[in-house]
């Protein structure tokens, strides 16, 4: 027997998901991960439509707040929405193009670890004197100000889990141009694998931004630069330029792989191919390019000008272009399909008038005079949320619903979900819809309470109720999720409908995902397959040898060093800790030294023979193979 | 082709960095991660631009008075020729000619320490003249931009220094080749970058 097939102990089992670089295994510690942050980001949330429940309220104080208020944006964003689109992309992106696994796994797995002790940094904040407190946007003339350590943990945290998300979004880009299967050109991509690509393109052009961003923050808040303090000649308008040239962009590195989920799940269930795939394709391009476009349109009442203002304006309107484009395809897609509306239809079916109001109040925004009116009000609340809420959450619940099987080679359980979809999506739309209103009323966005008598009493009440129906759906989709570890096995394509190569691959998958590679004839290859009465995919290549790559603890020690390092540095201006120095020294030490280990030890993976891969597949699957 | 295979001149492929799957990962990759490093400097620069010479009211520092193009030309002398030199490491590495390398990226490391130790030479003259990082928003600014890219200088004299030692005793092979030619990539970017400070931070600080 080899050590393939043997059972493993609990210590084993950890030590095994702590060095793995199998991406399957990294997908789902990105979800497990995520989904931690998201229920952390949700409770914030809930905390503070509690406190603006009825006016003049007390539950919270004003600073407690404000470190709410910025907690949730930032995690929901940089630690919530981005490692789960990160699990469904390390997932789906290496089946989907026929590869055994991404093209670093190494690098893949120090990518998922920067993220989650980057994260776990930030979220330490709250037990060690206090959060950050200047929003997620941080703006530098309120956080240069801000005292205690809050700002410092925003910005050594978010500098760690974004080299992170960087090197992850390389690793993608790379996978995507040089692992595809014979025959998987780069028009017969499935559509999330070609968001995933723009989205990793994104992400390499707008994260450097960041970077140097919180770097000058750094240097001004613990070393005494004066990148933003006007009194010394700075400028505090440079942290908002920066942050915006990656903050627009970060908008669209979610909601693309949101787009292309849906783009999987759509044609899934309506039976037929994507309606103009060549035009979706072409959108997406267009709207990571344009993504880099407009950052300033979030900056129109800082005063750069009529001129600058009507340009960001004009490129704003400009992206909706491509949009529409894409929700006409996906409504083209079902007409006169043969619908399914299974749970994750449902979510798709709910996500494109959700997502399709939440644009629209986005082009009044971008109409620079409307602007003024509307500026940080509760209707720019409304907007995002309609967005990030109506367009990346549902597809992030609707896709786990439809994927669930290939991650965990179990079925969520339909009735749940059906009832989960309702609660939420009603919950949704109680909480932000009026939102809307509250903004027009002239309600401002980021204030702990209101006076009453403004007219604003009831809508922020029923907003609350919503608040907490969205709360009630996260806990039923958790309580699904739990419910589905008793659950039968799934087996291969259990919709059905499966029409990518994803389906194709027997369950549960091997860790080499392929015996064969398999051999791409066309748009949609399982489902080509199906019609011609296959009953597995065409293959490329005889049963032979499999390279695979080494397990490695190495990531885990190179970011465990960031982490002890982080704290060094977080400490170091402060005259009574004398010690940060050598934490921060150590911490490096630990970091380069495990580089230089990496460098020096050489690493060639292993092969896989023939003999062992017939063993593990009768071990999966049972004599006679994978029939 | 396996990793370890020995080869002579006649086996040796015309690109040994790009013959393996890993190997075309690393250099894809890296030309990728250097897009990275482009908008990285991008940032900076328009930042340094923002702040040219903005400093608390009455500061005496400008660029006109501060730079010294005579210092900044035997840096870029030096980088320059650096770079010619790691092209030659390049080309005999495509050739197996393992000495040849090494020799050629010796020189490679001594010109990179050579800049470097101006580098270091001028930031101290200039922290004797009174121009620290904390005096004004212009010394942030140059400091940051110039430092960032003497940082990455350091990383690269690093970086190559430690593959040299590596594998002094085994010479190439398609494991190594991929790594001796990104560490090359990652020099003439460096490079390019310096090109571009010679010319917006020290002749558009002087001349323009």
């Amino acid at each position: 027997m080899s050590s393939y097939t043997q059972k493993k102990g609990f210590g084993a089992a950890v030590w095994d998901y702590i060095t793995t670089v199998d991406h399957k295994k990294l997908a789902v510690m990105y979800l497990l991960a995520g989904t931690l942050f998201f229920a952390i980001a949700g409770f914030e949330a809930l905390l503070m439509r509690i406190q603006l429940m009825k006016p003049n309220n007390d539950f919270v104080s004003a600073g407690f707040f404000n470190e709410l208020l910025t907690m949730h944006g930032t995690t929901m964003l940089f630690l919530a929405a981005t490692p789960l689109l990160f699990a469904f992309m390390n997932m789906l992106v290496p089946l989907q193009i026929g590869a055994r696994d991404v093209a670093f796994p190494f690098l893949n797995s120090l990518g998922f670890w920067l993220f989650f002790l980057g994260a776990v940094f930030l979220h330490l904040s709250f037990f060690m004197g206090g959060a950050p407190d200047a929003g997620w946007t941080s703006y530098a003339s309120l956080s240069l100000y801000s005292p205690g350590h809050g700002i410092d943990f925003y910005v050594l945290g978010l500098q760690i889990s974004g080299a992170g998300t960087l090197i992850s979004g390389l690793n993608f880009i790379v996978t995507i141009i040089t692992m595809r299967a014979p025959g998987m050109t780069f028009m017969r991509m499935p559509l999330f694998t070609w968001t995933a690509l723009v989205s990793s393109a994104l992400i390499l052009f707008a994260f450097p931004p960041l970077t140097i961003g919180l770097l000058m923050m750094l240097f001004d808040r613990m070393f005494g630069g004066n990148f933003f303090d006007h009194t010394m000649g700075g400028n505090t308008v440079i942290w908002e330029h920066l942050f915006w040239i990656f903050g627009h962009p970060e908008v669209y590195i979610l909601v693309l792989p949101a787009f292309g989920l849906f783009s999987e799940i759509i044609p899934a269930f309506s039976r037929k191919r994507l309606f103009g795939y060549s035009s979706m394709v072409f959108a997406t391009i267009l709207i990571g390019f344009l993504g880099f476009m407009v950052w300033a349109h979030h900056m129109f009442t800082v005063g750069l000008g009529p001129t600058a203002n009507a340009i960001f304006a004009v490129a704003t309107m400009a992206i909706a272009v491509p949009t529409g484009m894409k929700v006409f395809n996906w409504i083209l897609t079902i007409w006169g399909g043969s619908i399914k509306v299974t749970t994750p239809m449902l979510y798709a079916l709910g996500f494109i008038p959700s997502f399709v109001a939440g644009g629209v109040t986005g082009v009044m925004q971008a109409s620079a005079p409307l602007d003024y009116q509307l500026h940080d009000s509760y209707f720019i609340v409304a907007h995002f949320h309609y967005v990030i809420v109506g367009g990346i959450v549902t597809a992030l619940f609707g896709s786990a619903h439809f994927y669930w099987p290939i991650f965990f080679n179990r079925m969520l359980n339909e009735t749940l979900g059906k009832i989960t979809f309702w609660v939420f999506f009603i919950g949704f739309h109680l909480t932000f819809f009026l939102q809307h209103f509250l903004g027009l009323m002239g309600m401002p966005r980021r204030v702990f309470t209101y006076m009453e008598g403004q007219g604003w009493d009831q809508f922020n009440y029923i907003s609350t109720i919503g608040a907490l129906m969205m709360g009630v759906g996260v806990i039923l989709m958790v309580i699904n999720c739990l419910m589905s570890i008793k659950g039968k096995p799934a087996g291969r394509d259990p919709w059905g409908d499966g029409r990518t190569l994803e389906w194709s691959i027997p369950q549960p998958i091997p860790f080499y995902n392929f015996r064969q590679t398999p051999l791409v004839r066309g748009l949609d290859p399982w489902w080509i397959e199906k019609q011609e009465g296959n009953k597995e995919v065409t293959f490329a290549e005889p049963l032979g040898d499999i390279h695979m790559p080494n397990n490695s603890a190495i990531p885990f020690v190179i970011s465990l060093g960031m982490f002890i390092a982080a704290f060094g540095a977080l400490y170091n201006p402060d005259a009574d800790k004398p010690w940060s120095i050598y934490v921060l020294i150590i911490g490096l030490a630990i970091t380069f030294g495990a580089m230089i280990a990496r460098s020096v030890k050489d690493d060639h993976g292993f092969h896989l023979h023939k003999e062992e891969i017939l063993e593990i597949e009768e071990h999966l699957y049972g004599k006679g193979g994978n029939k | 082709m396996d990793f370890n295979t020995k080869f002579t001149p006649h086996t040796w492929p015309d690109h040994p960095e790009q013959a393996t799957m890993e190997g075309k990962n690393k250099v894809v990759g890296f030309w990728i991660f250097l897009a990275c490093e482009v908008v990285l400097f991008a940032s900076l620069f328009a930042t340094y631009l923002a702040l040219k010479n903005k400093g608390p009211a009455g500061m005496e520092f400008t660029t006109q008075g501060l730079f010294e193009l005579p210092l900044a030309f035997a840096m870029t002398m030096l980088l320059l020729t650096s770079s010619l030199t790691s092209v030659y490491a390049i080309y005999h590495m495509r050739n197996f000619n393992f000495k040849g390398m090494q020799t050629w990226l010796a020189i490679t490391l001594a010109l990179g320490l050579g800049f470097l130790a101006l580098e270091i030479y001028e930031f101290n003259h200039y922290v004797h003249l009174g121009f620290t990082f904390n005096q004004s928003a212009f010394a942030t600014a140059f400091y940051s931009l110039v430092g960032t890219h003497g940082f990455h200088v350091t990383l690269g004299l690093v970086w190559i220094g430690t593959l040299m030692i590596r594998n002094a005793k085994r010479g190439l092979n398609l494991y190594n080749a991929p790594k001796f030619f990104v560490a090359a990539l990652y020099w003439h970017f460096i490079d390019v970058v310096w090109v571009f400070i010679f010319t917006v931070v020290y002749l558009m600080g002087v001349i323009g």
